[in-house]
């Protein structure tokens, strides 16, 4: 995973609400199996028209959100099926931040485990946030997670929240599962009296 | 100190915690099917890392096999076909217990682990699929995962988390006899939203949940995730024993006593504190239809659609206008004026053998609309086994219904099985997002028994004005 790092980029805008993990990656592109490539398919059934053209109607193909990082979306992203594939097309696509005001549980997790950061403000803020891009469309943030603000050309300052393990994780890059072996003594240590406990856990 | 019954599953597999980590929790039980799995695999062989208890897993396929019987020879589908031989040489090269497409054992992941009694009380357990949270009908602490998690448990058996508020949701009073456990459901997300659960873990209680059976709790549990919340849970008693007694994964003999003196130590404390609490009466729980593109646009049969002027919320007015454009409907329309081309009768949330019994009621005598598509679709093998002793699939196919082999089939259509542009089906399964049927489908959630007087009806009907015969 890369380390995350301070930037500066475009910030794209989707003002929708309760956006599902079925939009962000359609079914009929889960069956494969390989990691990556699923950025061409993000918002697949929205993002083409029937006979495969771009939907010039869509937000993220307006020219303008060209190279976007950041994606500014409305509540309850990433809500629906917990797939994976729908971090992995998103960061494929090219976005490594998003901000809402919510997401879904299992949704956010995910993220982190692919050196997305999703950001969470409230509200107002994300009102000020969408009319700054709506105002000035290709306009660019600057996200800092070290100092957890996000700034932007209008000189708004927004600190927002994280989990401090997330955050170091996120900053170094590191992988989860090595993290966790490094307490392999622990997690045997446990499982001997889990074992004495539940002796029926390991009969099979 | 009193403790709820999450906080007392979340103490017992703590493995370690300290300043600056996420705690760490031990997991009991991993599902898996083939779709959100082989990446894990891969990543795990990359890295050459073991998986560290084979036994606490069970597989199946589901997801992107076909229910027609041909079809699931050929594999008509190369691309879902790949995945079913990765998960195969998967399981085989690690020794795991797969219910394959040939084992009289397949069926939905979430529907053949209880039949088998693989999940008990007080368990962790986890899979790449939201659904998971069924298994809290058990009393078990389950939750969906991505695949990246999915690694991390095959290689440590545990994972980094953050604890959860709990959310206590009672239920309280008598379901009128036509409203079922998937009506409860549908209700209580319609009244928190599919985002009031975000954070939580929700424990379902009350007299109401007390009374539901098993299937009824995996129903209620199945949806947690609709409403956003981690897992759900039912505290365990003497239904969930009875159940639970003499499958081939519970603890026989003298592990059985020991099994249920703990099982009995579960339950939330009288004096337990829940970060949030939401009361329900029961009897005002009508058969709930959806009529948009979230579980939480919902109302009761007897009721209309809604027009964004009615919703004081401006994010809400906006969603419910587009999920009129995109279900083709206006607002002020009766529920039961609402036509429809396709019944789905299946998926984890309700294909276990009391659903098809309480179709089957209705379905009896019955024939199937003309223009309406209608089919059931058996949660697994067993369930058909078991509905087919029963003369149930008579009853359906009498009435013009199909009987298919089991799967996931119509809920989310990756297996052939699925809806055109525009049709609308009314669905027994737990998501009517766009396009979850079928690009440009249209869903309507409905419980059993009001899928099956659906069809006949060619439109929604209120089960409550039936003939009862
Ligand atoms: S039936 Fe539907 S919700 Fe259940 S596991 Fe299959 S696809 Fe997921």
């Amino acid at each position: 995973m890369e380390k995350y790092t301070k930037h500066t980029n475009v910030a794209a805008l989707m003002n929708r609400a309760n956006v599902d993990t079925d939009q962000i990656i359609a079914k009929q592109f889960l069956k494969k199996v390989e990691r990556t490539g699923f950025g061409q398919h993000l918002f697949h059934d929205w993002c083409y028209l029937e006979d495969g053209t771009p939907n010039p109607k869509f937000e993220l193909n307006n020219p303008a959100f060209d190279g976007a990082r950041v994606l500014v979306v409305g509540d309850n992203f990433g809500c629906g099926s917990s797939r994976e594939h729908a971090p992995w097309a998103i960061e494929d696509y090219g976005f490594n931040t998003i901000i809402s005001t919510s997401y879904a549980d299992i949704f956010y997790n995910n993220c982190f485990k692919n050196g997305i950061l999703p950001i969470v403000v409230d509200a107002p803020t994300l009102k000020a946030l969408m009319t700054e891009i709506e105002e000035n469309p290709g306009v660019a943030f600057t996200v800092d997670l070290e100092n957890q603000a996000v700034t932007t050309p209008k000189g708004t300052q927004v600190a927002f929240e994280i989990d401090g393990f997330r955050k170091t994780n996120l900053l170094s890059g590191l992988d989860d599962i090595g993290l966790t072996l490094k307490h392999t003594d622990k997690i045997s240590e446990y499982e001997t009296t889990h074992k004495e406990r539940f002796p029926w856990l390991w009969a099979s | 100190m009193a403790k709820t019954m999450y906080e007392k599953i979340w103490d017992s597999h703590l493995v370690h915690e300290e300043p600056g980590q996420a705690p760490l929790l031990y997991i009991d039980r991993h599902l898996m099917h083939e779709v959100t799995s082989p990446q894990a695999f891969e990543g795990l062989d990359l890295a050459g890392r073991p998986i560290r208890n084979t036994h606490s897993i069970l597989a199946t396929l589901d997801h992107c096999v076909p229910t027609k019987l041909a079809d699931r020879i050929n594999l008509p589908d190369p691309i879902g076909a790949k995945q079913v031989r990765r998960m195969m040489e998967n399981c085989e090269k690690h020794g795991l217990t797969l219910y394959d497409m040939e084992s009289q054992n397949n069926g939905i992941i979430h529907v053949v682990v209880p039949e088998h009694g693989f999940v008990h009380p007080g368990m962790t357990t986890v899979c790449g699929d939201s659904h998971t949270a069924t298994h809290g009908a058990f009393g078990a602490l389950a939750f969906g995962i991505g695949t990246s998690e999915v690694e991390h448990v095959m290689a440590t058996q545990c994972l980094p988390q953050t604890k959860s508020k709990t959310m206590l949701v009672n239920v309280n009073g008598t379901l009128s006899k036509f409203s079922t456990a998937k009506d409860i459901a549908l209700a209580i997300i319609g009244k928190i939203g599919t985002a009031g659960g975000n954070g939580y873990v929700i424990e379902y209680a009350g007299s109401a949940i007390e009374a539901l059976s098993m299937q009824g709790r995996m129903t209620l549990c199945n949806m947690a995730i609709e409403s956003g919340a981690r897992a759900g849970l039912v505290a365990p008693d003497q239904k969930t024993y009875d159940f639970l007694e003499g499958k081939e994964f519970t603890p026989k003999g003298d592990g059985w006593e020991k099994a249920l003196a703990y099982w009995k130590s579960l339950p939330s404390d009288a004096d337990a504190q829940h970060d949030t609490v939401i009361e329900l009466d029961a009897a005002d729980i009508a058969p709930q239809v959806t009529w948009g593109t979230s579980p939480e646009q919902v109302v009761p049969v007897d009721k209309k659609v809604p027009s964004p002027a009615d919703f004081a919320d401006a994010g809400k007015a906006k969603s419910c206008e587009s999920a009129l454009e995109y279900m083709g409907l206006t607002g002020g329309t009766n529920i039961t004026d609402i036509k429809i081309d396709y019944v789905f009768l299946g998926s984890c949330t309700n294909s276990r053998l009391e659903d098809f019994r309480a179709a089957a009621e209705v379905v009896k005598g019955s024939k199937v609309a003309a223009g309406v598509t209608a089919i059931a679709v058996p949660g697994s093998y067993q369930v058909k086994k078991d509905a087919e002793a029963e003369g149930i699939d008579k009853i359906f196919l009498d009435a013009g219904w199909e009987w298919r082999e089991p799967g996931c089939s119509m809920c989310l259509a990756m297996n052939g099985d699925q809806l055109k542009p525009q049709e609308r089906c009314a669905s027994t399964s737990n998501r009517n997002f766009e396009g979850r049927q079928g690009k440009g489908g249209r869903t309507h959630l409905v419980s059993p028994a009001m899928a099956a007087a659906t069809a006949a009806a060619g439109r929604f009907v209120d089960i409550r004005t039936l003939e009862q015969g």
